[in-house]
């Protein structure tokens, strides 16, 4: 038993927490930003040799340096926000949706189809109506598909979502070749650019706030859907334990398919505010990896719709910020997605210190 | 080299937390050498976090454990073996697909070669070392819960395990597999392996261990000579304070049929018989008791009449107030409320069934009654007067209604569970393994609850795994084993041995086409 003289309490252990109290929990969040943004400076240094506080000022400088600079972000932090409320009941329901990068193409490829198809032969009015109607009956038929298949016959929607995505890409891709003006270029360019024929208005001279107010309506909505509606009561049971739906007499088949029908339909307002709302074309990357994105952004918000127009703030400032830095410093894109990768890894990494503590050995062991 | 002086093994001092909870508070005991060391508590009471840290599984916050007298550290159950130390969990960790002596093997690191040949010798000297039954070639999908344990047992053994813990051993065993076991444990001690038997049965910590080490709420109760104390005294100790404990069964009173079930039979998804031909008859004002190895069918039988299962048979309610009969048969648990019938249900998972462990106490209320109302929002008025009702009355420890149920005790859970089942008001009342998990007198609150109920007019369907209880609560007992209803019997005249050997009778041939396949 000669190796067991040496042995030593381990250096630390991790025990569990109860809940903690906010202040505690924000505490340690904004300490874990703080050193986000020492180690993001540090890094920054040691591979430039710039100032890191010049870092961070021209960061800020990134996203809210001009009134254009802050619309923009308002814009992107808006079409992020709209996705992440939208993957959110599926998500509740413990059902995977990363399917919202297709069903936000879907319901884009359709709005630019009616505005392209239907531009000239109908009222304006009544060819704004169209787009709507279609763009989000395509995205809830996007999410329709897996829903029907999970609730039927028990496939993997993780799987499914995803595969939804590649068809939604290349449906888009043929179409777009389809559209493409001049024919055989590959690209739609800015649809009804005379006649703005299936635009969303504009209000006043604001291009973006129109977007930004419905997606706030959109999330208020959902957010009371969720808490204090008998489809959200329903929907949360189902996700948290299906026998108990069940015991209860939920239709679990049902509420699937109804919480991905309204997910698939967000999704679908979504492409429509993006293609009709802001872009007026239609390519593949008009989603812009928000579909993915959006997961992260509602499972930092913790599913609370309210709480996710804080997290997309923060996805997407860094975002600006860092793309900022690495046009101002003549870096390359890696550069800003390794500052953006260490933010966020330390954002989410401190959850872990919320919901654990680590104790550290009190005692060194007793000389071997 | 082992100082055989110095006790197998000693705790000083052991301490344990998770977050504010302290599971293990300054915790010594020791076990000698050839001696079967029974550790008692309630539920909860920390003598599975303890018996952990001794095989690795967790790591103490203080205190020291001493093997042979010398100290030890053990941070895995890899060290735990290295100290010869094995225990048997509740739950197997087997791969069924692999066969006795594969799994006994499995994770083993030998100097020598692999050899299944020497390996399955080695088991077959070990099982008729000790009396064993088990063959070494079988696979683990085709033995019986006992068998399973065997190989548990065995594979300790194997590793040359010297101190042996076992976790709940009988919860799963029926009274003639219990007695095997025990036998086989004795032996063992007569070898001079040192055994801690982990349990709450009082019964058979009087008939198996030379001495009984009490903890109570995570402390240490105290250490007695079997030999030298009585169920009073040790349940004493176990309560930490006198308890006198009676079920007081009234006489059933107006029983009429309210549940008639025919034929009822349930299939699983290959197409096998989990319930077959069951037909018996639930009287209201009655409690009727539901015996068997666990395993045999209950909870189908339950499922299957609450609308969650497909069955074939018949399933005839009886309407109190419109003398009607519904064949319950086919329908979903929806279909049967809106047909008026009044069937409440505590299933065996209860955060997994019963309740949702993530919502608090005013939204599990809302389970049931989440739908009144014709409106698209919820309204949250009543449950919450409900659940501050139940909180009260049933006296649930929790910080509030809003408090998350997985937070709350095992006991505190199947109070809300059962105070909103019988909220409603039922007829019909099914309760599966109400107490297992529970304390002493949570037990009991369930208990008299169930006997408000019966003496309410309810037929009350109780299944349950302790057969003292069923005896002393129940009216009459049908016993079930492997899916059909091999007996039932008059609780008032039935005994234990009686109801043990319907629990294991061999009911294939009843059941007509049950062996079919061969």
């Amino acid at each position: 038993m000669a190796k067991h003289e040496h042995v030593r309490e381990p250096l630390f252990h991790i025990a569990k927490r109860d809940t903690p109290a906010w202040w505690r929990a924000w505490g340690i969040r904004a300490i874990a930003l703080v050193l986000a943004l020492v180690v993001s400076g540090l890094v920054a240094f040691l591979l430039t040799g710039e100032n890191p506080l010049k870092l961070y000022a021209t960061m800020l400088e990134g996203a809210f340096g001009t009134s254009r600079r802050v619309w923009g972000l308002m814009q992107n932090l808006a079409m992020l926000l709209c996705v992440s409320v939208a993957v959110t009941p599926a998500f509740k329901m413990r059902f995977w949706n990363i399917g919202a990068e297709g069903q936000v193409l879907i319901g884009g490829l359709a709005a630019a189809a009616c505005m392209i198809l239907l531009g000239d032969s109908i009222p304006h009015g009544l060819l704004l109506l169209t787009v709507t109607v279609a763009s989000i009956a395509a995205g809830a038929l996007w999410a329709l598909i897996p829903a029907v298949f999970r609730a039927k016959w028990q496939t993997n929607e993780t799987l499914f979502t995803l595969m939804m995505n590649y068809i939604a890409i290349q449906l888009v891709s043929f179409f777009t070749y389809r559209f493409s003006v001049p024919k055989g270029s590959g690209q739609v360019g800015v649809i009804n650019r005379a006649t703005h024929a299936g635009w969303m208005p504009t209000l006043g001279k604001y291009d973006y706030l129109l977007n930004i107010l419905i997606v706030l309506a959109v999330t208020v909505m959902m957010a009371v859907y969720l808490k204090h509606s008998k489809h959200g009561y329903e929907l949360a049971v189902v996700g948290e334990s299906e026998s108990t739906a069940r015991y209860i007499g939920i239709d679990v088949k049902k509420v699937i398919i109804r919480t991905m029908l309204i997910s698939g339909a967000v999704c679908g307002i979504a492409g429509l505010l993006l293609v009709s709302g802001t872009d007026h074309t239609i390519s593949r990357d008009t989603a812009a990896g928000r579909g993915f994105t959006a997961i992260m952004v509602s499972w930092l918000a913790k599913f609370d719709p309210v709480a996710m127009i804080l997290t997309s703030f923060l996805i997407v400032f860094l975002e600006k910020g860092a793309t900022e830095i690495s046009t101002a410093f003549g870096l390359n894109d890696s550069f800003s997605e390794i500052i953006t990768g260490i933010i966020i890894f330390f954002i989410i990494g401190c959850e872990f210190f919320i919901r654990y503590t680590v104790r550290f050995r009190r005692r060194e062991g007793k000389s071997a | 080299m082992a100082n055989t002086d110095a006790p197998a093994l000693r705790l000083e001092h052991i301490t344990k937390r998770f977050g504010s909870v302290i599971a293990n508070d300054d915790i010594s005991m020791t076990v000698q050498h050839g001696q079967i060391l029974s550790v008692l508590g309630e539920n909860g009471s920390g003598k599975t976090t303890l018996m952990n840290m001794i095989a690795g599984i967790y790591y103490p916050d203080g205190g020291k454990i001493f093997v042979d007298g010398k100290e030890a550290v053990i941070r895995s159950p890899h060290d735990a073996f290295q100290y010869q130390i094995g225990m048997i969990h509740q739950h197997f960790k087997l791969v069924d697909l692999f066969t006795a002596t594969e799994n006994i093997i499995l994770g083993l690191e030998d100097d020598g070669r692999y050899s299944l040949k020497k390996a399955n010798q080695r088991v077959k000297e070990i099982v008729s070392q000790y009396g064993f039954r088990l063959d070494p070639e079988k696979k683990v999908y085709e033995m019986s819960v006992s068998e399973k344990q065997t190989v548990e047992i065995v594979k300790v053994l194997y590793r040359g395990a010297d101190i042996l813990i076992l976790d709940e051993p009988t919860a799963v065993l029926t009274p003639q597999e219990t007695d095997r076991l025990f036998a086989v444990l004795r032996k063992m001690r007569s070898e001079g392996k040192s055994i801690i038997i982990i349990t709450h049965k009082l019964h058979e910590v009087l008939s198996l261990s030379d001495q009984v080490t009490v903890l109570c709420k995570g402390r240490y109760a105290g250490t007695v000579n079997t030999a030298e104390t009585d169920e009073a005294q040790l349940t004493e100790m176990m309560v930490g304070r006198k308890v006198t404990l009676n079920i007081e069964r009234s006489e059933p009173k107006d029983t009429v049929p309210r549940l008639t079930v025919e034929g009822l039979t349930v299939r699983s998804r290959e197409g096998t018989d989990l319930l077959r031909n069951v037909s018996f008859e639930a009287r209201s004002g009655e409690i009727l008791g539901i015996a068997g190895i666990a395993g045999s069918g209950q909870r189908e039988l339950l499922e299957a009449i609450a609308g969650l299962l497909r069955a074939e048979g018949k399933i005839v309610y009886h309407d109190p107030k419109t003398g009607k009969e519904e064949n319950l048969r086919g329908r979903d648990p929806l279909e049967i409320r809106e047909l008026g019938v009044r069937l409440s249900f505590v299933p065996e998972d209860r955060l997994g069934m019963g309740l949702v462990g993530n919502m608090d106490i005013t939204d599990n209320m809302m389970l049931r009654s989440y739908r009144k109302g014709r409106g698209f929002f919820l309204e949250r008025k009543a449950p919450k007067s409900l659940a501050e009702k139940i909180v009260s009355e049933l006296e649930v420890v929790t910080p509030g209604v809003s408090t998350p149920v997985r937070r709350l005790s095992g006991g505190n859970v199947q109070k809300v569970l059962v105070g909103r089942e019988i909220a409603a008001a039922p007829t019909v009342l099914m309760a599966a393994y109400p107490v297992r998990g529970l304390d002493i007198n949570s037990s009991f609150t369930i208990y008299n609850l169930l006997n408000q109920q019966k003496e309410r007019g309810v037929a009350v369907i109780f299944v349950g795994e302790d057969l003292d209880v069923l005896l002393e609560l129940c009216d009459r007992i049908m016993v079930i084993s492997s899916g059909a209803v091999s007996g039932i019997v008059d609780a008032r005249a039935a005994s234990k041995e009686q109801i043990g050997l319907l629990m294991t009778k061999n009911t294939a041939s009843e059941g007509g086409a049950a062996d079919g396949k061969a």
